[in-house]
């Protein structure tokens, strides 16, 4: 699977408040989420990513609340895919659970400038700069991971093996 | 094996687990609460699923935006009561029967040492105070573990900080937090576990440890786990009679690295904003002025909270210009602050009490600041728009700093405020 789209960057310690702010916790339609995604630092964010865009966040990204609101709201305002030095623990296994791809990429926030145009291979985890033309290596997925993207996330994987009984 | 492995290999069937391994645990506990329940029901419907895997080990609790504050939060609170009676859980505490999640899961029983707990909130991490390895998980996971019972967990690498040196006057466990945090960094303990011991944590309070544990996901941590000792089981035992296993690191336990910290010479500390990781002594915070200040929260809502803040506000106004809002953590310590007089001190001083919730600490309800506004409180995160405006401020400090600092409108050491006799 591979996945194309211009890079809008953010800094280090992303935290899911300023993802999206506790006050729209109360919507449970992802699109109605997706409207107030990154509302604390950037409230015209969803315009910008509404085409299709890569996040680029520096180390810790995703800390704080466990809100799966969070990565819910990145994913239907159309990112494809978050790169970041590291990711908070929670926000990494919501965002594979709800089938967004999150990968660590060391030296990403310092190679990567926003607006680059970003080509991600998530079964090798070669991360092509089309802009620059340089390549970074991310940090491959594991099998049982990819197979949870491959099918779209956690419920659609549980529900096929379900009914694969497998 | 430290105590986090030991807890992980029991719980997924194994004599010994290593390092990096991924295994498939047991959960004794499972919680949602009103702001991710809803969301997890939802998914467990998706799922296809029927009926939750154990209707005993399920606890719900409604603590976030509680009363309803708007018809949105409304539905999503009947979503909730819907599901309980549904699916017949035993364990629901309703608005006005239990208070924050975090105080209500040990205080009615649902912690107990060497168990494996997940909530649907990141501060499940309290817990580990109990020696139960307790993490925050999302929505979605939750509802896989209402299916199944089970999850995956990596066995992490784990930091221990040892705690030595008697408190100083007025210098709080939530100080001690603040100082380890400042000092690991927000991102200093990813995907690892923390154990806190020494003498320090040895001396204190069951309450007092719930703070260290409750930050350590400030920290990026997985869990904070402290091992259970007499004061643990005399907590647990008086509040469960169900069966369980207390569990202790080897002697010969290996760790990523260990963190000795001293506190003997400690100052009040004050994270300032807006980064938890960002803490200064409160000699170095500067002249800041405050217009509200929130004592309560699953940081530092509990009864000794409320008696070392109004030990501090005794026979005292807070200054004019300045709100307290002071929310006790659970049906329980209200009563107890009421019993003990602690209430009348609070709102004789000028503070406004609220009903058992999460109140402002996320921005939710009952305390949002305005544009430009400062607020001087015990919760446990200063983000950009985590109490509201995206314009605002948030300092973290104790509930006993927050007193002092109500009574003055600034940020204050509560050691230079006179105390009544």
């Amino acid at each position: 699977m591979t996945i194309e789209g211009k890079a809008i960057k953010f800094g280090d310690n992303i935290d899911t408040d300023v993802i999206l702010p506790g006050p729209y916790l109360v919507h449970t339609d992802p699109h109605e989420l997706a409207k107030h995604a990154m509302a604390g630092l950037d409230p015209e964010f969803p315009e910008k990513a509404a085409d299709g865009v890569i996040v680029v966040g520096g180390k810790n990204f995703g800390c704080g609340s466990s809100r799966e609101q969070a990565p819910i709201a990145l994913k239907y305002s159309g990112v494809n895919c978050v790169l970041a030095e590291s990711f908070a623990r929670i926000f990494y296994r919501n965002a594979i659970t709800i089938g967004l791809p999150v990968l660590v990429c060391k030296g990403v926030s310092v190679q990567v400038e926003e607006g680059d145009v970003l080509v991600v291979d998530l079964q090798t985890g070669k991360v092509e700069n089309r802009t620059t033309g340089s390549v970074l290596e991310a940090t491959r997925l594991p099998e049982f991971i990819m197979e949870i993207l491959d099918d779209g996330g956690l419920i659609e994987h549980l529900k096929r093996r379900i009914e694969t009984n497998e | 094996m430290n105590i986090i492995e030991k807890i992980l290999a029991n719980a997924s069937g194994k004599q010994q687990v290593s390092l990096g391994e991924i295994i498939e645990a047991n959960i004794d506990a499972a919680m949602i609460h009103d702001l991710t329940g809803p969301l997890a029901i939802k998914s467990f419907l998706e799922i296809g699923a029927k009926k939750v895997w154990n209707n005993q080990r399920i606890v719900v609790i409604m603590d976030h935006i509680v009363p309803a504050s708007s018809i949105i939060s409304a539905n999503l609170h009947r979503t909730v009561r819907n599901f309980v009676e549904e699916q017949n859980i035993q364990n629901f505490y309703d608005v006005g029967r239990g208070g924050v999640c975090h105080q209500v899961m040990p205080e009615k029983g649902h912690v107990r040492p060497g168990e494996v707990i997940v909530g649907a909130d990141s501060h499940t991490c309290t817990y580990g105070a109990f020696g139960a390895f307790a993490t925050g998980i999302g929505s979605t996971e939750m509802a896989a573990v209402f299916a199944t019972g089970k999850l995956w967990f990596r066995v992490p690498e784990v930091i221990k900080v040892n705690v030595t040196g008697e408190l100083p006057k007025m210098v709080t466990p939530k100080d001690v937090t603040l100082n380890i945090v400042g000092m690991i960094g927000a991102d200093g303990a990813i995907y690892k576990g923390l154990e806190f011991g020494g003498s320090t944590i040895s001396d204190m309070s069951v309450e007092g440890r719930m703070v260290l544990s409750n930050m350590a996901v400030e920290m990026g941590a997985k869990a904070g786990i402290i091992e259970p000792d007499q004061k643990t089981l005399d907590y647990v035992k008086a509040r469960t009679d169900k069966p369980f296993t207390p569990i202790k690191s080897d002697p010969d336990a290996t760790y990523e690295r260990v963190v000795d910290v001293d506190v003997s010479d400690l100052e009040p500390q004050v994270a300032v904003p807006h980064s938890v990781d960002n803490v200064k002594p409160i000699s170095e915070v500067g002249d800041i002025e405050v217009n509200q200040g929130f004592i309560g929260s699953c940081t530092n809502g509990r009864l000794e909270d409320l008696r070392s803040a109004s030990k501090v506000l005794k026979g005292k106004k807070i200054a004019k210009g300045v709100r307290l809002i002071v929310i006790p953590a659970s049906q329980e310590i209200y009563l107890n602050a009421l019993k003990d007089g602690l209430i009348k001190a609070f709102m004789d001083a000028g503070a406004t009490i609220g009903n058992p919730n999460c109140g402002p600490c996320l921005g939710g309800h009952m305390g949002i600041l305005a544009e430009g506004e400062a607020c001087i409180s015990s919760s446990n995160r200063n983000f950009v728009g985590r109490m509201g405006s995206t314009k605002a401020f948030v300092y973290l400090a104790s509930p006993a700093t927050v007193a002092a600092s109500a009574i003055t409108g600034k940020i204050t050491d509560p050691r230079t405020v006179k105390e009544e006799a």
